[in-house]
């Protein structure tokens, strides 16, 4: 793989990013036209305190203007102020961040294992009772509101049966620090995990088993069979790294949808991520904190998509400039 | 002389779109997931046709409803039970029926409206339009739809119209990406450059014979972008940013989670509102897969 | 004992909800060491089939009966094991060059080591630089191991496949329309280079088309399908230039030999399609569409009958036939 090749996607990487830092800025700065109004609907501000405030928030300076101090704040990572809490936004994602990295990391690697064995599963038993019953199951998942599972989780292992806590990342009352905190985690993690997995392995099983379908029927199978190769090798060595590469092509897209995802698990499991800071923050609407979202949110994916590219790249000669 | 004029070439067109047509009806008629599929879809809309007939609209309104008793099971109160407010769960799937449906089909044809214009355009003029036109769908099929959604809908307001608008204006790139690359081979097929030849000028190419063709992708894609767009209104709804006057399914899911059904253990008050989700977004994708598999144009290109 | 010895082989193919499809019908083929023949057909003839049928490499559920002696050996009766120890050591099959006819995300040179390294019986012979000379072999530069197979030209591909096929010194090998895909001038270089490397190796050919007149260089025999059955064979050049069965005839004359004025005045096709193999013809198969037709032909089960030194026909014109037209 190339330099020019890799250096090309890198570049359109950071094109993108800097199209979504533009683009949230005319987001929120024309299409609310009066910050100050809409953040203290309900207060009567005097003019005075109007003008001070407008000051404040820098909306006294011209549109281009603004544009440019968003640019430099955004450059220096200041992301404004929570509505809510005062903090600096910035701060706030550096504090939930990890919470969400980890439930997101761990389920979006799960869905796409289990998604990708569910589907070589069906493809190779294809036509029986398991692929009818394989499709089935990844068809209703799909369709699926990923929350609806997640309360249905909740009520029933948790509330019910009692073997999950309720909600959060720990149990308040524990001591335990560092290491220790590890397995109360897991536990407080596993329905939250659980959901996100179930809600996107669905996708990964039906592109698999359609892209393995086809693979089967391509003509250097059979010459690998002619060579002398076992059946097993003849898979593994010359049809799945083939069917492989639409699933490649789905990761990232998938982790967009599992990391949106998070947003209403977080709410219903009280997981203290991202995900849940989003939710707080449209009670409000705490908007800095929500610009801060939507900016974390897509440059995440964009990294994402660049990893799954390049990797694409990498397993997949043909689109790479010869 | 022959006694009876020959057909016009646009009654023969037409004759043969008609036949064209039973034919795909008579294939679907013989794919059981299909099937399946629009049985559910017409039970569904004559459902909510049918609201005013099966539930009382005043139900919904939890002034009217003082007298229940909040919680009740099904086995207490039927046939749903009541929710945290003694309304009464079946007459608001009933009616959460209603938007749902709207909301999903209505926000589906503007996503493919504006995913048809710009995908037709920015395959058929190709070049440097056509490269921007890309490039700018591109951008928005990385920007993740939820965050971008829940942005617009924070900023715009809760009503049914913006949830349809916002919906709208984030689902179109994948359909857009989809058409221009079917137009782009479409473009380069024989009897594009023969019509040229002809004379032929680029609307009447756009519409006679690009439109015509695209449009069973087009179909195929609708049939398959509905279930996500109801997902994604359930999902507004649930995080609060649907019409607080409007019921709907996920707005009953929201008022279960913000009420304490999961601690209260009222499942009949959150089970049906997903379920109808599922069943519905279930019956759209399987229609749409029958679709795709009777209208793929590679499996008409082989059989060609 | 002969090198190949195929006796009454007959192929059915069962798809799933459909009748059964007879593609071959019973073949005969003898082949020694060194010997080379050439088998023309139309598509769905059977000929794909019969190949496939030699070293067992069609669909599961795919019906296949008949002696397929391989050096008195019967390929059919060859448990899994020895049957691939057999394949491409004995047995090499080249395929036609299409795009998808090697893996596309492996490099020709980790494709062609992998057949020598599953066969290798010491670590001599696991070298990776046999590659090298084998690419060499057929006229390709050694360090196009490395091109992916979507980097090659179509002839360049279909040399890729030779040298493939000769990886682990087979004695016999078969070619399934080696240069179908090519155009004319590619077409003679990869002929040429088969007619080489069979004599500098001794290897025994069978060479599957449907252009008749390709065969004629490369091959001493020539045998004709039709319908799934041999229905001619005999020495290359008197079954080419002068065929004792009309379909034998047919097929010469539809390939014209540029600058030959005969072709020019005269052009002939032939009329018709090959039969569906589930409603093959009653009596010759080739009655409907043959020019030199007779009354007793739908109703004569023909066979193979003398037509000329070493050569048979399947037709009640020939010499051999009992039956007199």
């Amino acid at each position: 793989m190339s330099a020019r090749f890799i250096g090309g996607k890198v570049l359109g990487s950071l094109a993108t990013l800097l199209f979504v830092v533009c683009f949230n800025f005319f987001l929120f700065r024309v299409v609310e036209t009066d910050p100050v109004a809409s953040l203290y609907r309900g207060h009567n501000l005097t003019q005075t305190q109007r003008a001070k405030l407008t000051e404040e928030f820098g909306l006294d300076k011209s549109k281009g203007a603004q544009f440019v101090s968003y640019l430099k704040e955004t450059a220096t990572l200041n992301l404004g102020r929570s509505y809510t809490t005062n903090q600096p936004v910035w701060q706030e994602i550096k504090d939930k961040a990890g919470a969400t990295i980890a439930l997101v990391g761990i389920s979006a690697v799960l869905s796409a294992v289990f998604g990708i064995m569910l589907g070589i599963a069906a493809a190779w038993r294809r036509r029986t009772k398991a692929d009818y019953s394989i499709t089935a199951f990844t068809m209703a998942t799909y369709s699926m509101p990923e929350f609806w599972l997640g309360m249905i989780l909740l009520t029933f292992f948790a509330v019910v049966l009692g073997w999950f806590p309720v909600g959060g990342i720990e149990d308040p009352s524990s001591t335990a620090t560092g290491l220790a905190k590890l397995p109360d985690q897991a536990r407080h993690m596993f329905l939250p995990a659980l959901t996100l997995t179930l809600a996107y392995l669905g996708e990964y099983a039906i592109v698999m088993r359609s892209s393995l379908l086809e693979t089967m029927r391509e003509d250097y199978l059979v010459l690998a069979r002619a060579k002398g190769l076992r059946d097993v090798l003849v898979r593994n060595r010359h049809a799945v790294p083939n069917a492989l590469l639409p699933v490649v092509a789905l990761l990232a897209i998938n982790f967009g949808f599992v990391l949106s995802g998070a947003i209403a698990i977080e709410a219903i499991f009280s997981w203290p991520g991202l995900g849940l800071a989003t939710y707080e923050a449209l009670k409000g609407p705490d908007l800095p904190m929500l610009q801060g979202m939507f900016l974390v949110f897509s440059a995440s994916v964009i990294f994402f998509n660049l990893v799954a590219d390049l990797l694409y790249g990498y397993l997949d000669p043909r689109v790479r400039p010869t | 002389m022959s006694a009876v004029a020959a057909p016009s070439a646009r009654r023969i067109a037409w004759i043969r779109r008609r036949r064209a047509l039973s034919r795909a009806w008579g294939q679907f008629r013989h794919h059981t997931p299909g099937m399946i599929g629009l049985g559910i879809l017409v039970a569904a809309v004559l459902m909510a046709i049918a609201a005013p007939l099966l539930a009382d609209e005043a139900g919904l309104r939890a002034i009217n409803v003082t007298h229940n008793p909040t919680f009740a099971n099904p086995s207490e109160f039927g046939p749903l039970g009541t929710d945290s407010l003694g309304r009464d769960v079946m007459t608001q799937f009933i009616w959460g029926a209603r938007t749902s449906l709207l909301v999903g089909l209505a926000a589906t044809i503007l996503a493919i409206l504006i995913g048809s214009i710009v995908g037709i355009t920015a395959g058929f003029y190709g070049g440097k339009i056509g490269g921007v036109l890309m490039r700018i769908t591109e951008w928005f099929l990385v920007i993740p739809f939820l965050p971008l959604a829940i942005v617009l809908a924070a900023i715009l307001g809760p009503s049914v119209k913006n949830i349809i608008l916002v919906i709208g204006i984030t689902s179109w790139p994948s359909t857009a990406r989809l058409i221009a690359a079917q137009v782009l081979t479409l473009r380069e097929r024989d009897y594009v450059d023969r019509s040229r030849a002809l004379g032929a000028s680029n609307w009447h190419l756009m519409t006679r014979h690009i439109v015509p063709n695209v449009s069973p992708l087009i179909l195929a894609n609708t049939t398959l972008t509905v279930p996500i767009v109801i997902l994604s209104e359930a999902t507004l709804s649930f995080l609060g940013l649907g019409d607080p006057t409007n019921p709907s399914w996920g707005k009953m899911l929201d008022d279960a989670f913000e009420t304490g059904a999961v601690t209260a253990e009222a499942w009949w008050v959150f089970i049906p509102p997903g379920l109808g989700i599922l069943l519905v977004a279930l019956a759209f994708t399987l229609c749409g897969t029958a679709l795709e598999e009777i209208l793929d144009p590679r499996l008409r290109d082989r059989n060609k | 004992m002969s090198l190949l010895e195929v006796s009454d082989l007959r192929v059915t193919y069962n798809a799933a909800s459909q009748a059964p499809i007879p593609a071959v019908r019973g073949i005969d083929v003898t082949l020694d060491v060194g010997e080379t023949l050439g088998i023309a057909g139309e598509s769905g003839c059977g000929k794909s089939s019969m190949a496939g049928a030699l070293l067992r490499l069609l669909p599961k559920g795919t019906e296949v009966t008949g002696d397929v002696l391989l050096d008195g050996e019967d390929v059919l009766e060859m448990k899994p094991g020895r049957l691939r120890a057999v394949r491409w050591t004995e047995l090499a099959i080249v395929f036609q060059g299409a795009l998808h006819t090697l893996n596309p995300v492996q490099r020709v040179g980790d494709q062609i080591y992998e057949a020598i390294k599953l066969h290798a019986k010491s670590a001599s012979d696991d070298d990776p630089k046999r590659v090298a000379d084998l690419l060499e072999l057929v006229g390709l530069p050694a360090r196009r191991s490395r091109a992916y197979p979507h980097e090659l030209s179509g002839g360049q591909r279909q040399r890729v496949l030779i040298g493939l096929a000769l990886a682990c010194d087979p004695r016999l090998l078969i070619a399934d329309e080696p240069t179908t895909a090519l155009d004319v001038m590619v077409q003679a270089q990869v002929l040429r280079l088969l007619a080489e490397l069979q004599r500098e190796l001794g290897l025994a050919i069978i060479f599957i088309t449907h252009d008749l007149s390709t065969l004629v260089n490369v091959c001493r025999r020539i045998a004709v399908m039709y319908a799934g059955r041999i229905v001619e064979h005999g020495p290359n050049d008197k079954v080419f230039a002068d065929g004792a069965h009309p379909y034998t005839r047919a097929l010469s004359a539809a390939f014209p030999v540029i600058g030959e004025a005969e072709f020019r005045m005269n052009p002939s096709g032939l009329s018709g399609d090959p039969p569906d193999p589930r409603h093959v013809p009653s009596g010759c198969p080739f009655h409907p569409r043959c020019a030199v037709v007779t009354d007793v032909c739908p109703h004569t089960e023909v066979e193979l009958w003398p037509a000329g030194p070493s050569r048979e026909a399947a037709c009640v014109h020939v010499s051999g036939a009992p039956v007199r037209a």
